[in-house]
């Protein structure tokens, strides 16, 4: 027998061990993320997906979903709360989409739409962080990294590679190569390793290829990323 | 029956490079559309050099650079009751903004004395110019903003979708489309 729980007033089925946001997008309901992939043991640690499950925030990709479960999530006050996390990622970073090869791609611009960011609000770190073109193939860009963890997992789960890593703590936490030169090139890391598919921003590119497709074309151009989630996508 | 009065609106661009306002001209036609409703205060389309003190709507193209900019910020902030910042320079410092990671010295040393070609260049120190920042800024760092056009430039469907709001006297609001950062 499956069972149900309601979202913003729907009624959601989900199978045993399914978490919230698996099952709102299996029902086609749209939960903003970062770091969640379908694919993926679920981090936890963008708190986008945040939701109030009877009346207490809980991040909805790590909470598995249970009978009667009443659950919020478009509501003013929880895309507030998101606007807010999404903004402290863009401060935090340097978030320059006018000469970012993902723009129009990028999920996290994409999510920032979604909310209505119309300013970052608070005050710009404007950190200084090199970019590694070492990698014949790849260049890595860590100014736009949101650390959601998404090519540390594919690498070790899925390529068995084990190429980058979060290194650090709190707002030192930083993704790192692991390599003893730190270096890209120094690694295994090659044009099919899924990690080299899974970044959400811009970090991951692939060489000689940027401003591939033009503006008016690129995924997010053509819909908000409520119609093309990454959730709805591989089932 | 009287005429309703026009709202008074001015522009500038601090640290940009106008391709906000051409975008703001690319409205086209419907600047005639806009005249009935609004007359320019100061802008560069009216070369007018300083704001009235009855401004209505000021909008800002450009982040802050050097002090002028923030004392022209401040005189928009001081004379106009709306105030919205449009485009990605004005809202995160934009491209200007890239040089934020480096020492002003260092990039100074480089434009003007250690490039290619600049064996005898010397730093400007003209009383004219303007001191540059140590960093540039987004204008809501300075002074509150009301309203926010991203893009880069905005199209001039979100500037019209915004002003019309506005004109409206509704929260301006961008859907999918119009709402862009690049």
């Amino acid at each position: 027998m499956s069972h149900t729980f309601t979202l913003d007033g729907k009624v959601v089925p989900f199978v045993d061990g399914q978490t919230i946001i698996q099952a709102a997008s299996a029902a086609g309901i749209f939960i903003p993320h970062l770091c969640y992939h379908p694919e993926f043991k679920p981090h936890g640690s963008c708190k986008l997906c945040t939701v109030k499950v009877n009346g207490r925030h809980t991040a909805s990709c790590t909470m598995r979903a249970a009978p009667g479960m009443v659950v919020e999530s478009e509501t003013e006050e929880i895309n507030a709360e998101r606007r807010a996390l999404t903004q402290m990622l863009f401060v935090e970073g340097n978030h320059f989409c006018p000469s970012c090869e993902k723009s129009g791609n990028c999920q996290l611009q994409a999510t920032a739409y979604h909310l209505g960011m119309m300013s970052a609000h608070y005050d710009h770190f404007f950190p200084n962080r090199a970019v590694d073109a070492s990698h014949p193939d790849f260049l890595l860009d860590f100014n736009r990294c949101i650390l959601c963890s998404l090519c540390v997992r594919a690498s070790r789960d899925v390529d068995g590679k084990n190429v980058f890593a979060l290194s650090g703590r709190g707002i030192k936490t930083h993704l790192i190569v692991n390599a003893k030169s730190g270096q890209l090139a120094d690694t295994d890391f090659t044009l099919d390793d899924k990690a080299a598919q899974v970044c959400p921003v811009g970090v991951i590119l692939k060489k000689r290829q940027g401003f591939a497709v033009p503006i008016g074309e690129r995924k997010y151009d053509k819909a908000p990323i409520s119609e093309t989630a990454e959730t709805t996508e591989g089932r | 029956m009287t005429a309703k009065k026009k709202l008074k609106v001015a522009t500038t661009s601090l640290a940009g490079c106008f391709g906000c306002h051409m975008s703001f001209l690319d409205i086209d036609e419907r600047l005639f559309t806009l005249l009935e409703h609004i007359e320019f205060d100061r802008s560069p389309l009216t070369d007018i050099k300083t704001c009235s003190p009855d401004c209505d709507i000021g909008i800002i193209e450009g982040g802050l650079c050097n002090a002028e900019n923030v004392h022209v910020l401040r005189e928009f902030r001081k004379n106009c009751k709306i105030l919205i910042a449009m485009g990605a320079c004005a809202i995160n410092g934009g491209l200007p903004a890239q040089r934020n990671h480096l020492p002003l010295t260092t990039i100074l040393e480089e434009v003007y004395h250690t490039s290619p070609g600049l064996k005898n260049g010397m730093i400007p120190n003209d009383p004219e110019l303007p001191l540059p920042l140590n960093q540039v800024h987004p204008i809501h760092e300075v002074v509150k903003i009301d309203y926010f056009m991203p893009g880069c430039p905005p199209s001039a469907d979100a500037i019209w979708k915004v002003l019309t709001d506005l004109l409206a006297g509704k929260e301006p609001e961008l859907g999918h489309g119009l709402m862009h950062y690049d």
